[in-house]
C-alpha cells in the first residue's frame, strides 16, 4: 500500500467512471462493486506496479484519477476478463482500463504498442509489420510454388488472393509471412485437404490488432472496416480467424 | 484476431454479410465430419505430454466453453486422449499468460514476465512436453515463459500437430518441434 494518506475531498468526482459507465450498459456495473476481492486474488496483474483490479477500481470510485494515470498499470493488465469471469457483480474493469489508456496522449503510450498500430495504418494491409499488399502477395505466391514443386501430394494446393465467392475469408498473423514464411504452409495443407473454399484477401489480411490495445478507437475501426469491407466485396459468408 | 473483429464490430455498428468464426470449431467440425483423418498412432508409443493454453481472446472474451471443448477435441485426438493433461484453472476460467493486451510490445518486459509466472508454474505442474498455444501473442509469452524460468517446454501451433498426426508435416515445417519430434513421421523423408 502506499506510504502516503491520501486525502480526499467532495471536489473529487472520477471523469474514468463517468465516461465508462455512460458507454456501458448498466454502466458497466462499476457502482456495484462489494470489495470483495475475488479479481484481484485470481488476477496474473496484481502487484505489479503496486496495482490491483481492486485497488484501480476504488481509485476510480473515490476520483483520484490523476493518481490513476501516473501509475503504468493500466499497460500491464491485459486486459483478459478473467476479473469479469469471476466477479459476482460481472463489473467491467477493462472497459476502464481500456478508457484509461485511451486518456493517455497518444504520442506517450508505450512505443512498441504505438509502433505496431502506426505499421498497420501504413497501407490497405492492415498488418502490425507494415507489409504491403504487393510483398504478401509475393511471399504467398512463392512459398506455394515451392511447395507445390517439393511435395507431390500437394501439387494442386491452392492459396488463393481475393478469389470472389469464395466460403472463408482466411486472415493471417503477420508473423508467417515476414518472419517464418513455411509456417504458413501447413494450415494450407489441411485447408486442401478437407476442399475448403477459401482465400485471403489482399486488404485487411494482417490478424493482429495493436490499435486496439492501443486503445485507439479510430484506428481500431478503421482496420476493422477494411477487413469487413473486403470479406463483402469477395462476397465470403464466414470471417475465419486463425486466433 | 477474433475478439478485435467481433468487438470492432460491435462497437462501431459497422454492417456485414459475413459470419465471424474461429478455426478451431471447424477442425473439430472437419474432423467429426471424417475430412479429416488424424489420429494419435504416431504418439502411442512415444507418449508424449501435451497441455493446451485456452486463449483468453477466443475462449473467455468470444465463444466461451464450447470453443474450448472443440480445442481439447481436435488436441486428444491428434495427441492421443492418455497424452493430454490439463492445467488448472482452465477455460473460461484460464489465466492470462501475459502475451495479451500489447504487452509482449509495451517494453515492460520484467513485468510481462512477473504476470506469466503464474501460467509458467501451471504449466510446469502438468508436467507436459509440449503446450499448444493456437494464438501468436500466447505463443511467444509461453516459450518465453520456458526459457526465462527453465521449465524447457516446447510451444506448438496447433496446425502443427494435426500435420504431424497426418503424416504430411516436413522438414521446415518444424520451426517449433523439439528434439524428440523433429525426426517422426517427416513427410517426403
Amino acid at each position: 500500500m502506499s506510504e502516503n494518506v491520501v486525502k480526499l475531498s467532495s471536489k473529487h468526482k472520477s471523469k474514468f467512471m463517468h465516461k465508462v459507465m455512460e458507454l456501458l450498459p448498466e454502466g458497466g456495473n462499476l457502482n456495484l462493486c462489494l470489495t470483495c476481492g475475488a479479481c484481484s486474488s485470481g488476477c496474473p496483474a496484481t502487484g505489479l506496479d503496486g496495482m490491483d483490479p481492486r485497488k484501480f477500481l476504488r481509485m476510480a470510485a473515490l476520483g483520484l484519477d490523476d493518481e490513476i494515470l501516473k501509475s503504468d498499470w493500466a499497460w500491464m493488465c491485459t486486459m483478459c476478463q478473467r476479473c469479469i469471469y469471476v466477479c459476482p457483480m460481472e463489473i467491467d474493469i477493462p472497459q476502464l482500463v481500456y478508457h484509461v489508456r485511451a486518456s493517455w496522449p497518444r504520442e506517450e503510450r508505450p512505443k512498441g504498442i504505438l509502433g505496431s498500430c502506426d505499421m498497420a495504418l501504413k497501407n490497405d494491409s492492415c498488418s502490425a509489420m507494415g507489409a504491403s499488399p504487393e510483398d504478401f502477395t509475393f511471399v504467398v505466391e512463392d512459398v506455394l510454388e515451392e511447395y507445390r514443386e517439393l511435395q507431390p501430394e500437394f501439387k494442386d494446393m491452392q492459396a488463393p488472393i481475393d478469389k470472389q465467392g469464395a466460403f472463408f475469408l482466411l486472415n493471417q498473423n503477420s508473423r508467417e509471412p515476414v518472419t517464418e514464411p513455411d509456417e504458413m504452409v501447413p494450415l494450407w495443407k489441411i485447408l486442401h485437404i478437407v476442399a475448403a473454399d477459401w482465400t485471403y484477401g489482399s486488404k485487411g489480411w494482417g490478424g493482429e490488432n495493436y490499435c486496439m490495445f492501443l486503445a485507439d478507437n479510430e484506428a481500431w475501426e478503421h482496420i476493422t472496416r477494411t477487413a469487413a469491407k473486403q470479406a463483402d466485396d469477395l462476397g465470403c459468408k464466414v470471417f475465419l480467424n486463425t486466433e | 484476431m477474433t475478439f478485435s473483429v467481433l468487438a470492432g464490430l460491435k462497437k462501431f455498428n459497422i454492417p456485414h454479410k459475413f459470419e465471424v468464426k474461429n478455426i478451431y470449431e471447424y477442425y473439430a467440425k472437419w474432423i467429426r465430419e471424417g475430412k479429416l483423418k488424424v489420429n494419435s498412432d504416431w504418439n502411442k508409443d512415444l507418449k508424449i505430454k501435451f497441455t493446451v493454453q485456452d486463449p483468453c481472446q477466443i475462449v473467455r472474451k468470444s465463444y466461451g466453453d464450447p470453443i474450448a471443448e472443440d480445442l481439447r477435441y481436435v488436441v486428444k485426438t491428434v495427441v492421443g486422449e492418455e497424452n493430454f493433461i490439463e492445467m488448472t484453472p482452465n477455460r473460461s476460467n484460464n489465466y492470462c499468460c501475459g502475451g495479451g493486451g500489447g504487452f509482449l510490445q509495451s517494453g515492460y518486459k520484467k513485468a510481462r514476465l512477473e504476470f506469466g509466472r503464474l501460467k509458467d508454474n501451471q504449466i510446469q505442474a502438468t508436467g507436459a512436453d509440449y503446450c499448444v498455444a493456437g494464438c501468436h501473442n500466447c505463443h511467444a509469452q509461453i516459450h518465453e515463459l520456458s526459457e526465462h524460468y527453465g521449465g524447457g517446454y516446447q510451444v506448438v501451433h496447433l496446425w502443427t500437430i494435426i500435420c504431424l498426426a497426418l503424416g504430411i508435416l516436413g522438414e521446415n515445417e518444424r520451426e517449433y518441434l523439439g528434439e524428440d519430434l523433429k525426426e517422426v513421421a517427416v513427410y517426403g523423408a
